[in-house]
């Protein structure tokens, strides 16, 4: 008599504790320690791909693709400063510090965004030299921290950008571990070298609306009036926080959704607080309107464009302009597969790379050690970041000229619909095939 | 000397005209009269001017100041002297939150008492306070001198990098990695030489003051200073 084998089922993952989740518990559970990372959120999230743009056809008339001219031209700050800012293409570098990125990163950038008539942004450790002489419009941070903040790089440069939050931490101060304050960071921010930099989460002199309209007031006596004061604001309140960098007297507000990245914030900080950027820009876009001041104030948007398609989806939705960060990284350079090996030692792979705090990237982008920063042509760098700013343009315009518009700001969101009811509601446009918009005039 | 009525001169009139003293030869003493708590007054001057500012001024006034001495016959607001780089800026009266705040060089006397905030993320500058100081102030102070002849409030120093405090009176609480640390010769010294830069030698005694400074242990993060943080 034979015995029956008794089936078994095969062992099932749980998808609450995934791998992932596992390895972070054990990881935590053996040094005590939240996760600290660069990049920005990694989970997946609502995004610009659930739109789709609905091209001319015998409703609308298109431009010939390789004819017919589309303007991708913006001026920022064209409110109150006697100098606005005019840039070429409405893709513009966000806010990278030196100290994070290493100074051939910095200067990288600044020649790619040149190149193409573009601005790039300092960040959380003040100008550099090379920064300012490669960058033909640069825009100078206030950060709460304040690093390396005096009147003369206020005067330099091309506009101010009071840094209220960032998509990936808003809420959150800043953070450069000890391992990336070298000499020259330490000497810029005023710190003993090899300390871990916190910098503080609120400004150290104003804390509200009423403050702001004030501190903005001192920026544009100091810089007699001259300089585009910018805004930037984490995603989290958008409709509100936008209205209140009007009151305020902000020239343009820059909007950071919670794809946009960080040098290093914990994970959960990155992960939990905050939304995407694709639900952030129509409450922003209603509040200028609201107020009156669409594209009398300029908005950029940031936070996880990667493409063409991205920035004519920002734009329709009412954005002037847009930031990049992370993209511009892996345009210089950044996951690069050519150091895989390197990253696999380091505990990661390409594509996957985001201890950035840690100063060991391989592709010499992220790091303070002179030996990995010398990895980066800053030339062949910037070459690379133009080509890329050009392709982000040129698909922009293909995009605008197929719904049949002479220039990127004429798109609308009458030219979207979306593939899924979560981005047809955040993005205040119908469902794909219905007039349906959720959330708008009930059911 | 050039006077400068605010009661008929714009506040953009006066700080652009101020901005423009550049050149040595021009005017260097001026006198502004009826500030009445007008905000960002002399915001961003850079040359050796002596500049009397003759009332109350609202906030920032001095802010990025270089080179000159400006003199606030009045109360001061929010954030005199934010980030002063160089010179002297000295408060008759009382100053308001944030006074010196993340200031780089240069002086800033207050006669009176500084409100919270006072030295907040100090980086160089010297501030000698005649009166009492508010709650957090130093907070984060990286580099520059505190000197306070009466008392200060809560969490003094708090997460305090390398500024040095020295205080006469008590102190409510210090904050964390903030700790009190011995007076020596050169401590003294020091404070002596502040005393006598604020013009107030021989105003206090300087065996009356207890010196305090980072502990350095919140430096680099470790998992066993959780609750510090």
């Amino acid at each position: 008599m034979t015995t029956a084998k008794i089936p078994t089922t095969v062992p099932r993952q749980s998808a609450t504790f995934d791998d992932y989740t596992l390895s972070e518990i054990r990881r935590a559970a053996a040094t005590g320690l939240y996760d600290i990372r660069g990049a920005g959120s990694k989970r997946k999230l609502p995004n610009f791909d659930d739109l789709l743009f609905l091209g001319a056809s015998i409703s609308r008339y298109p431009l010939e693709g390789y004819r017919e001219k589309c303007g991708t031209d913006v001026v920022l700050g064209t409110r109150f400063a006697k100098k606005p800012i005019e840039l070429k293409t409405p893709v513009t570098i966000a806010g990278m510090s030196f100290g994070s990125l290493s100074a051939q990163a910095k200067e990288a950038l600044g020649r790619g965004a040149s190149a193409m008539g573009t601005s790039t942004t300092t960040g959380d450790g003040g100008m550099t030299p090379e920064e300012r002489g490669h960058s033909d419009k640069l825009v100078y941070q206030l950060l709460p921290s304040r690093y390396g903040m005096n009147p003369d790089d206020l005067r330099m440069a091309d506009a101010i950008e009071v840094v209220v939050g960032q998509g990936a931490k808003p809420g959150g101060g800043g953070m450069l571990l000890g391992q990336k304050i070298s000499e020259r960071v330490a000497e810029m921010r005023t710190l003993p070298q090899g300390i871990d930099q916190r910098s503080a989460c609120r400004h150290p002199d104003w804390t509200g609306p009423d403050d702001l309209e004030v501190k903005i007031l001192e920026l544009r006596e100091i810089t007699d009036w001259e300089k585009p004061i910018y805004v930037k604001i984490g995603a989290t309140r958008p409709y509100y926080d936008t209205s209140l960098a009007v009151k305020s007297g902000a020239d343009v507000v820059v909007l950071d959704g919670m794809q946009g990245g960080t040098a290093a914030t914990q994970e959960v900080f990155i992960e939990h607080v905050g939304i995407p950027l694709l639900a952030a820009i129509r409450p922003a876009v209603q509040a200028l309107q609201d107020l009156g001041m669409h594209r009398k104030v300029q908005l950029i948007v940031s936070g996880g464009i990667r493409n063409g398609a991205d920035v004519a989806k920002a734009l329709a939705l009412g954005a002037d302009a847009v930031a990049i960060g992370t993209a511009a990284l892996v345009a210089l350079g950044d996951n690069d597969p050519q150091w895989a090996e390197e990253y696999a030692a380091l505990g990661s792979e390409a594509g996957a790379y985001d201890d950035w705090h840690e100063g060991r990237d391989p592709a010499g982008i992220t790091t303070q050690d002179p030996e990995l920063a010398k990895r980066l042509d800053p030339v062949a760098a910037g070459r690379r970041l133009r080509n890329y700013l050009a392709v982000l343009t040129l698909e922009a315009q293909t995009i605008a000229r197929a719904c049949g518009k002479s220039h990127l700001h004429n798109l609308e969101p009458e030219d979207l619909v979306a593939t899924t009811i979560e981005s047809a509601a955040m993005a205040r446009v119908p469902l794909a095939g219905t007039g349906w918009i959720p959330g708008q005039g009930g059911f | 000397m050039p006077t400068v009525d605010l009661s008929v001169t714009s506040l953009r009139e006066l700080n652009q005209a101020l901005h423009e003293q550049s050149d040595p030869g021009n005017d260097r003493h001026w006198i502004v009269k009826n500030p009445k708590g007008q905000h960002a007054l002399a915001a961003g001057v850079d040359a050796e001017l002596d500049i009397d500012i003759e009332g109350h001024v609202g906030y920032y006034c001095a802010g990025m100041n270089k080179q000159a001495k400006i003199t606030v016959h009045g109360n001061a607001g929010v954030g005199v002297a934010e980030n002063m780089m160089s010179g002297v800026v000295h408060v008759k009266g009382d100053a308001s939150q944030s006074a010196g705040a993340t200031g780089r060089g240069g002086l800033l006397i207050i006669d009176g008492n500084a409100s919270a905030r006072c030295g907040i993320s100090m980086k160089g500058i010297d501030i000698v306070v005649k009166g009492d100081i508010g709650h957090m102030s130093a907070f984060m102070g990286q580099a520059g001198r505190l000197v306070v002849f009466g008392d200060a409030g809560e969490a003094l120093g708090d997460s305090l990098y390398e500024a040095r405090i020295y205080v006469r009176g008590a102190v409510t609480s210090l904050g964390a990695d903030c700790v009190e640390k011995p007076m020596e010769d050169k401590h003294r010294e020091e404070l002596a030489a502040l005393i006598d830069a604020a013009g107030a030698t021989g105003e206090v005694d300087i065996g009356e003051f207890r010196r305090y400074g980072s502990a350095r242990s919140l430096y680099n993060f470790k998992v066993d200073n959780v609750s510090a943080y």
